[in-house]
């Protein structure tokens, strides 16, 4: 698919549904999590029997609450719930809670980086403005199967935050890099874990286009509950076209809800606008509107982890890391953490560290069978620091470097112990070197590369090397052994 | 001896248990006994469960006799209206609809009970999802008003009135969200109570308009009824509304001859039949007599309460009554089709018309294009007769006024015309609004049919309002009076 003929924009606005990290469901003490026989986790409140009352999880409303702090927006004193009534199998009561008039987050914005001309150079940065955040109950799976309908309750009562943007985003690749970074941002605060094969962040898209230089927004249409970033991508790519080819053809675009079948990469018509549902809002009698206290939200800031492209800017800035590695590191919290604990143990070079952390240590973990996270990581911060200062201070050479990290990955050994096993350790003895390069350079059968190093010939000094490294079993520092070399033979 | 225990009130079964007078088991045999040849002709219990009563009486005696009675209701019955939880007993809210449903779980006021050792005594009739006042719109069979077999115990807690009428429980729950206890404790010559807002549990009570929503003790005393609630009131963290007594006991309290009463102007005109009026206005000179202060009030808005409660009440049933769609449990229609199909079958055949105009009529409210010409409007109403209560409560201690504006009607009389079945609520209806705690009385008689009057008090007066029924009480012959049936 191509993008947008440069004489059309197109105007995005997300609705991001994220599942949030809390121990029971959001306003039940039942448990929730993935990986449950159907109907394991209700209980007479999530199943809605009469009688039973909904109680809000003041977790939730925390994780909400870090959410906002993490993007910069205002919490309200007061937030409050309300019923949308509609009647389908899955929802439990047939009404959904959930904020429509004072939600728990209003405002703030999340930093999004877009992908720069290559891999290796960082793209622009721009602010994605988020209108506001509201909290709601999740609803059941129905499926169909040997012509009846089946419905599971697990995911019914599980904590939502719903995020709502502006209409900021003018591309797929923005609307890729937002929630990129929106993932980024949830999971590195520990509000959402956001598993999008188990369906933890789905998506609702609004696409609307207009000409080039028109202040006027088009008909926007909404295409429902995608749940993936590519399903996103592909669907802003696909109704741009549509809604492109639709206007220059004379015909105009209908605001409908839409539904989007990533198999066939194809969208298609929900229900129009004289379809849409009435959904009765009014506030729920069982819910008193919730106070937050300042003092609640001081202690959940303290919670907030540093931004993750504050984190890029003072790698790159301050540590002097190359972008590449500076973007792989900030993208996990854990990973740059881990990254900080072995900086914080040699802190005279940061690439260094950064470029074994981000290259060697990522490749093996993933290429473990079965891949070994981070948290079961066989080295530690601190022994990678050490090998890193080992091949600094030239005990080992870079060569070297690989060969024992590969051996501490395996064993979970330190550097210096390693090295001093096999023996690795590097002559740095000038003394005893000099005396073995002149024994070396005395030898008749080198005269030749000698003569010729002094008529000015700069290669022919490699072939006096191999000598020596074998006298040293291959312990000489190269570096050492190239400096004396040159100041015997003049 | 055993023949008389029905007669008793639950204040002095307490002391003869405790005594060692009889037993738990011999006052359920009793009870159960007069059960068999009265329930048929009162219609006031849908439902009891013999075996499991005689269960629970059998523990209590154990724990009495090893000296680990749980208080004042070890060992008593209480009749329980079935559309509050108690384990392992039908909840049908006297609905076809639920009428398949065992409760998997108690309620908080069953876990009360059971904590002060009462008797879970049988499920009470009522009006279909606590809809009505008249109790004709039980779904399985009507209550009829002991003191008149041709007349309807009110509603929608019909049946626990007529249950402690015929003497076929000493103590019984009801519900009220806009009358629901005191209408037909009027009728039926029984003392009910309506407790301020958020202060019993409605966790396993099953919702018809949640803001207005509370279970209230019912009782042919106002001692029974003071005990009865002392047992239910408590702080729960599984009804976000429920706040809980503030600490002190509920029982009568103060001296209630220094009661300013206020009787606000113009309740006694016009619907009100005389001996109505008569019998109210002899309660107002007795509390004259004993040295309370009485005065007219004003509360310009009362007429706004019945329409604002009918959007209000209606809308909130509208959504409560939603998740009956027999997906999970209740009536499940045999018609076959889509999900969405199956549901709309089963809720047609599941409710009965009461209960279907009031889910009309809810969502019409809520609708987009009314909700504002009526819900809002309505929420305005409600919290300006909410301001007038509080401020007439702040210059008196209790208003008084009657129950209900006339005796108990014939079975099928006002069937017809809903709209005059709504007004036997136009006194009781304002402190459900309110949020106000109010209590009815029995103060007189119309020919056999009794009638009572309506004390509403500020938040958490409950003490008051018990104080000032005891004073009456105690100077009249209306408590303990059971029909002659």
């Amino acid at each position: 698919m191509s993008q947008a003929p440069s004489d059309w924009e197109v105007v995005i606005g997300l609705e991001v549904h994220v599942q949030l990290r809390t121990r029971a469901k959001v306003f039940a003490s039942s448990p929730w999590g993935f990986g449950k026989e159907p109907n394991e986790q209700v209980d007479p409140v999530v199943l809605g029997l009469p009688g039973t009352l909904p109680v809000v999880n003041r977790e939730a409303v925390e994780k909400a609450v870090l959410f906002g702090l993490v993007v910069g927006a205002e919490i309200p004193e007061r937030c409050a719930w309300d019923r949308k009534n509609y009647f389908y199998p899955d929802n439990p009561k047939n009404y959904q809670l959930t904020q429509k008039d004072f939600p728990v987050v209003v405002g703030g914005r999340v930093e999004i980086e877009l992908p720069g001309p290559s891999r290796n150079v960082m793209g622009e940065h721009r602010f994605v403005r988020i209108h506001h955040a509201h909290l709601e109950e999740d609803v059941g799976k129905l499926s169909h199967a040997g012509g009846g309908s089946l419905v599971d309750y697990n995911r019914a009562g599980v904590p939502l935050l719903e995020i709502v943007t502006e209409p900021d985003l003018r591309s797929a690749a923005e609307a890729e890099a937002f929630l990129r970074s929106l993932v980024a941002m949830l999971t590195q605060a520990g509000v959402a874990d956001c598993d999008m094969e188990k369906g933890q962040l789905r998506c609702d898209c609004n696409v609307s286009v207009r000409r080039r230089g028109d202040a006027r927004l088009g008909t926007r249409t909404e295409t429902k509950n995608l749940n993936s970033i590519s399903s996103v991508r592909d669907t802003v790519l696909h109704e741009t076209a549509r809604q492109v080819r639709e206007l220059e053809a004379g015909r105009s675009i209908t605001q409908e809800t839409r539904g989007w079948n990533a198999e066939l990469a194809r969208g298609y018509v929900l229900r129009d606008k004289e379809d849409a549902h009435d959904y009765r809002y009014f506030p729920d009698p069982d819910i008193p509107a919730l106070r937050i206290s300042r003092e609640t939200v001081a202690r959940l800031a303290k919670q907030v982890p540093e931004n993750l492209y504050d984190r890029q800017r003072r790698y790159v800035e301050k540590l002097g890391l190359p972008y590449t590695a500076a973007s792989v590191l900030v993208n996990d919290r854990a990973l740059a953490e881990w990254f900080e604990a072995a900086v914080a143990a040699h802190p005279a070079n940061p690439s260094g560290v950064a470029n074994l952390v981000a290259n060697d240590l990522l490749r093996d973990l993933s290429a473990a069978v079965p891949p070994i996270p981070l948290s079961a990581c066989p080295i530690r911060p601190a022994s990678l620091a050490g090998l890193v200062k080992l091949t600094d201070e030239g005990v080992i050479s870079k060569q070297q470097a690989k060969e024992v990290f590969a051996e501490m990955f395996s064993t979970g050994n330190e550097a210096a112990a390693i090295v001093d096993a096999k023996g690795l350790r590097q002559n740095s003895d000038t003394g005893e070197l000099e005396k073995i390069i002149r024994e070396v350079v005395a030898d008749p059968s080198v005269a030749k590369s000698i003569a010729e190093y002094r008529a000015g010939n700069e290669k022919a000094i490699n072939a006096l090397k191999g000598p020596i490294m074998k006298r040293t079993q291959g312990k000489a520092n190269p570096g050492l052994v190239d400096q004396l070399l040159r100041r015997i033979l003049g | 001896m055993a023949d008389a225990l029905h007669e008793l009130s639950a204040a002095e079964l307490g002391r003869r248990l405790a005594s060692g007078a009889f037993t738990s088991r011999a006052l359920c045999e009793a009870l159960i006994a007069r059960h068999r040849t009265l329930n048929d002709k009162v219609g006031a219990f849908t439902h009891l469960d013999q075996a499991d009563v005689l269960a629970q009486a059998d523990a209590s005696d154990v724990r009495r006799k090893a000296g680990q009675g749980r208080g004042p209701l070890e060992g008593i019955p209480v009749g329980i209206k079935d559309n509050i939880a108690v384990k392992g007993q039908p909840l049908t809210c006297s609905s076809k609809m639920l009428a398949p449903l065992v409760s998997p779980y108690d309620s908080h006021v069953a876990e009360r009970l059971r904590a002060a050792g009462a008797i879970l005594f049988g499920r009470l009739n009522m009006d279909e999802f606590a809809m009505g006042s008249s109790t004709e719109n039980s779904a399985f069979r009507k209550a009829f008003n002991p003191w008149d077999l041709e007349r309807i115990p009110g509603g929608s807690s019909g049946g626990s009135a007529a249950a402690l009428a015929a003497g076929l429980v000493p103590l019984a729950l009801g519900s009220d969200t806009g009358g629901s206890i005191r209408q037909p404790a009027s009728h039926c010559g029984v003392v009910g109570l309506k407790p301020t807002y958020g202060l019993i549990s409605r966790f396993g009570l099953v919702a018809f308009a949640s803001s207005l929503d509370q279970i209230g003790p019912m009782a042919r005393s106002v001692e029974d009824c003071a005990l009865l609630l002392d047992a239910l009131a408590s702080a729960d963290a599984r009804d976000m509304t429920c706040f809980g007594p503030s600490g002190r006991a509920l029982t009568p309290a103060g001296d209630a001859r220094k009661l300013r009463i206020g009787v606000p102007k113009g309740f006694l005109g016009k619907g009100v039949a005389t001996e109505v009026a008569a019998a109210v206005n002899a309660a107002v000179e007795f509390y004259r007599s004993q040295g309370c202060a009485v005065s007219e009030v004003e509360l310009p808005s009362a007429d706004l309460a019945v329409p604002t409660y009918y959007v209000v009440a209606t809308a909130e049933a509208s959504s409560n009554l939603g998740r009956y769609d027999g997906v999970r449990y209740g009536h499940r229609s045999a018609v076959s089709g889509t999900p969405v199909e199956m549901m709309t079958a089963s809720r047609s055949e599941g409710f009965g018309p009461e209960v279907k105009r009031r889910i009309l009529l809810g969502t019409f409210v809520l609708s987009a294009g009314y909700a504002d010409a009526y819900y809002v409007r309505a929420l305005r109403a409600r919290a300006k007769i909410r301001a007038e209560y509080l401020a007439a409560l702040s210059g008196v201690d209790v208003l008084l006024t009657p129950t209900v504006p006339t005796p108990a009607f014939k079975v099928g009389e006002k069937a017809a015309d809903p709209l005059q079945l709504y007004l036997e609520d136009v006194f009781t209806i304002p402190a459900n609004l309110a949020g106000l705690p109010a209590i009815s009385v029995p103060c007189g008689a119309s020919g056999r049919l009794p009638v009572g009057f309506h004390l509403v008090g500020a938040p958490l007066s409950e003490s008051k309002l018990l104080a000032a029924g005891r004073l009456f009480e105690d100077a009249h012959g209306y408590a303990h009076q059971q029909a002659p049936l």
